[in-house]
């Protein structure tokens, strides 16, 4: 319909700042009809605030946004839709107890006089799945369906809109490996469809598997635009960077014959069935049982929202057991206080920062010693000299950014914040350490640093236990790999023995071969 | 997010550094000031309805509370109850509690201090008798807050419904007790008290003559010291902080969160019922039914302006006081109801400019990243 030559999208020197942050600033994006297109960065980049510029959901400061030849800078999102943009968004926004239908529907009901006429929305539904090879049951409920599936839902939901090009916001956090594939399938018919998708994600292994065109974003500004057919993922990294990348999740080295050296010593923690009650359901964490020895990395893979938030919290002390016992070098610690556990050995990177690990407003130094805020008092006070030669001591040991002691830990960046917490955790007498997903949302540069730190408790004797959901991690980093669905581990395998396709379907609740 | 590692070079350390006090200041300053701008403003109009002239009501008003000793004497009186109450309001604020019972707490204040004043022998020496009636004071008080800590801890039961219903309870009760038993025939307040009495500033300061200013108000400026020195220099104020910015922050490091609630909501009320003091101790020398007249719920309005700051708090009770005050003087050319109904758009005023100056300032450049 457009000539093929021609960019169907086109922003150029955009600007938009939110107060001091220069979200982007001379950002540029290019995107032709019928093309995959990956917008990657790190985290903070200026992807998304692009995204939402394109979706109508902010007006951008300055400069051009151009969809199919006409000037749009500045619409709005019903603008958008008309124009057939429609963003995919991170989080879900469906109605569980409504079918897939209702919800696909929700809003634009055709109607028979008043009433809804649901024979036809279903039709219609059906349809466009069926035009678009969505495999969806159209009459299910929602709150029955799987992440993948839902997330099919809410594609459907914004084609129903009449949405030809769709803008998807880091669509696999959340989704397991098949899944991942599932949804590389539907995008591409999307395309074939003639449809124009743009992907933003920070993920290097989907830029090349699935995109077409890739615009790298770094610091708000795009830094470089290719072909992903003519580039390789070390030159994208490098993009995304500025500098050159060790990429260990592209090439991991799984650490051979340690463990035999290993196992043989007492372990550092063992946790016995293990019960323990989740928000909604009774058994989050059903019946689990290991342990870990010094030395040793136990990697916990598993698509998020399996049991992995529930069991860390238990085993830190911030969630009570329903049954089962969790012993502590050789104590039972099932019924003790946080603070106990943290005298007893136990470090804890919570897998939310910003709101469990660190309190926002309080300055670098003060968030140095949350938890151990009983050990720097004189009497009734704070010791305030102590606490700053102890931050002053820790920024600088784990080059924390920018180094100042009092600034509040809100401003600084995700990889800063990430790196205060670790400074207070990883530099006690620790014995065991619970890792939850201590990578996400920092950039490529601190996620290098939080492995060698891990690699490090390794080789200091520690006990680690990983959780993450990103499984590249888990396979670079861990000893052995114990696979969580439903509450349970179904599997723990060492690391030369877990691969990507074995663990895979495990994740998705298939039992273990 | 980019941007704040730029922040971040160390070049641009030492500017963020010298900024980050003004930003704080005026982060801290600016929306109250805005608010009351606004306040006044909306006054301006209503005067003017009246078909009076805005300068000359103000001028009056200033000239009776600030303008000479007595009029200053009954600003500090009334200021010193509301400085109590405010600083309870704000403790409970900084731990993430609305105490919404300041009004039952500074009631059972004044009634436990004229009791242990009443049960004194006589000739108890005014060293003992005083403190043990500020220490009654403060228990009443405090086991008024206690209450709603625990069914908050232990029930999960929301402290602003509790403390709320708490206050008809604690005032109803109070007033049996006195009715019942207490009360000097004729009137609602018990019998005044053998012991524990304080000075007025009258008694060494002739210019403040017939005023009920007395030295309470100097316990007053002492106490919101202590606030502060708790607050931000010791661990208790440190965990008491994270709770009310972080709760699961909180739960992490270590902090008994649920203690941290029943700890600091009777603290809180223990402030709240120390203002009852002056005006049992230092004023009436007697409890009677109502003498709290809303200082307990304008604590609230106090510690909202105060923005949760004891200075803040300080200067806001003056502030509330000199135009509860003022209502008196400007009788003659406005209703003195007037007021109230500029009392009322303050607190209005800064319940909505507080997170939207808020907001606005962030949106400035160079200012938010600090």
């Amino acid at each position: 319909m457009n000539d093929p030559k021609a960019p169907m999208i086109l922003m150029r020197r955009i600007e938009k700042s939110f107060g001091p942050v220069r979200a982007n600033r001379n950002a540029s994006l290019e995107v032709c009809a019928g093309e995959i297109h990956a917008l990657v960065g790190e985290n903070g980049a200026g992807k998304s605030t692009l995204m939402r510029i394109l979706a109508g959901l902010y007006k951008p400061d300055a400069g051009i946004v151009e969809v199919n030849g006409q000037n749009v800078a500045g619409w709005s999102t019903a603008d958008a839709i008309a124009a057939n943009v429609g963003m995919v968004h991170q989080h879900f926004m469906l109605v569980p107890t409504l079918t897939v239908t209702e919800n696909v529907v929700l809003g634009r009901e055709p109607k028979r006089g008043l009433a809804i006429d649901m024979a036809r929305a279903l039709l219609e539904v059906q349809e466009l799945a069926q035009q678009f090879g969505l495999d969806i049951d159209a009459r299910s409920c929602v709150r029955d369906l799987s992440v993948g599936v839902s997330q099919r839902v809410e594609i459907l939901k914004t084609l129903f809109r009449g949405a030809r090009i769709l803008i998807l916001d880091e669509p696999t956090a959340v989704l397991s490996p098949p899944e991942i594939q599932e949804l590389w399938k539907v995008l591409r018919r999307l395309r074939d469809g003639g449809g124009t998708i743009i992907l933003i994600t920070h993920k290097l292994d989907e830029v090349m598997e699935v995109s077409d065109q890739i615009t790298v974003m770094r610091h708000g500004e795009t830094t470089s635009r290719m072909k992903t057919s003519e580039t390789t993922p070390a030159e994208i990294a490098r993009a995304m960077v500025g500098r050159d990348v060790v990429l260990e999740s592209i090439a991991p080295t799984p650490p051979a014959g340690e463990l035999g050296t290993a196992a043989p010593r007492a372990p550092l923690l063992e946790v016995q069935n293990l019960v323990v009650a989740g928000p909604n359901r009774s058994r989050a964490v059903d019946g689990v049982t290991f342990s870990i020895h010094p030395g040793e990395i136990l990697g916990i893979a598993g698509v998020e929202g399996n049991g992995q938030t529930e069991l860390i919290e238990a085993l830190a002390g911030l969630r009570s057991v329903s049954s089962g016992t969790i012993i502590l070098g050789s104590r039972d610690v099932t019924l003790t206080s946080v603070r106990e556990r943290s005298a007893a050995g136990l470090a804890h990177i919570p897998e939310d920062r910003q709101r469990r690990g660190l309190v926002l407003d309080y300055s670098v130094g003060d968030n140095l010693i949350l938890g151990d805020q009983h050990e720097f008092t004189r009497g009734a006070q704070l010791d305030r000299q102590r606490i700053a030669s102890n931050a002053n001591t820790k920024i600088q040991h784990f080059d924390v950014r920018p180094a100042d002691s009092m600034l509040p830990v809100r401003a600084l960046s995700g990889g800063n914040q990430q790196k205060v917490v670790i400074a207070r955790e990883m530099s006690g007498g620790f014995s065991v350490l619970l890792a939850s997903q201590p990578t996400r949302g920092v950039d490529v540069g601190a996620i290098e640093f939080i492995h060698a730190q891990l690699r490090e408790a390794r080789t200091q004797d520690k006990a680690v236990l990983l959780v993450s959901a990103e499984l590249s991690e888990i396979l670079a980093l861990s000893d052995r790999v114990a696979v969580m669905y439903g509450g349970r581990i179904v599997s723990i395998v060492p690391r030369a023995d877990a691969s990507k396709e074995f663990l895979g379907p495990l994740m998705t609740g298939a039992s273990a071969a | 997010m980019s941007s704040a590692t730029e922040v971040a070079s160390p070049e641009s350390v030492s500017p963020v550094r010298a900024g980050r006090w003004r930003t704080r200041v005026e982060e801290a300053i600016l929306p109250p000031l805005i608010a009351l701008l606004i306040a006044l403003v909306a006054g301006d109009i209503l005067i003017l309805s009246f078909g009076q002239s805005p300068g000359s009501v103000y001028r009056m008003l200033l000239e009776g509370t600030w303008g000479n000793a007595y009029g200053f004497g009954q600003v500090i009186f009334k200021a010193t109850t509301l400085i109590f109450t405010g600083l309870a309001v704000s403790l409970g604020l900084r731990a993430g509690l609305f105490n919404i019972g300041a009004e039952g707490q500074l009631a059972a204040g004044g009634f436990a201090a004229a009791l242990a004043g009443l049960l004194l022998p006589g000739a108890t020496p005014t060293l003992i008798a005083v403190p043990l009636a500020v220490l009654a004071a403060a228990l009443a008080g405090g086991a008024v807050g206690w209450v709603p800590g625990v069914l908050k801890a232990r029930f999960g039961a929301h402290e602003v419904i509790v403390t709320i219903m708490l206050n008809f309870i604690v005032l109803a009760l109070l007033n049996y007790v006195v009715a019942a038993h207490l009360h000097v025939s004729e009137t609602l307040h018990t019998p005044e008290m053998r012991a524990g009495a304080v000075p007025r500033f009258s008694s060494f300061l002739e210019a403040f003559h017939g005023s009920a200013a007395n030295i309470t108000f100097l316990f007053a400026l002492v106490l919101a010291g202590i606030v502060a020195w708790f607050l931000f220099r010791t661990r208790g104020g440190y965990d008491l902080r994270a709770t009310g910015l972080q709760p699961d922050a909180a739960e992490y490091g270590g902090i008994r969160v649920g203690g941290v609630w029943i700890r600091t909501l009777a603290l809180s009320g223990a402030l709240a019922g120390l203002g009852g003091i002056n005006y049992v101790l230092g004023y009436k020398h007697y409890y009677e039914e109502g003498f709290g007249a809303g200082a307990g719920f304008l604590g609230i309005a106090v510690a909202l302006v105060g923005r949760n700051h004891p200075v803040g708090v300080v200067l806001a009770a003056l502030f509330f006081a000199t135009l509860s005050q003022g209502g008196l003087a400007i009788h003659a050319l406005v209703p003195k109801q007037m007021v109230e109904v500029l009392q009322g758009l303050v607190i209005l005023a800064v319940a909505a400019a507080v997170p939207e100056v808020r907001r606005v300032l962030r949106m400035r450049p160079g200012i938010a990243a600090a």
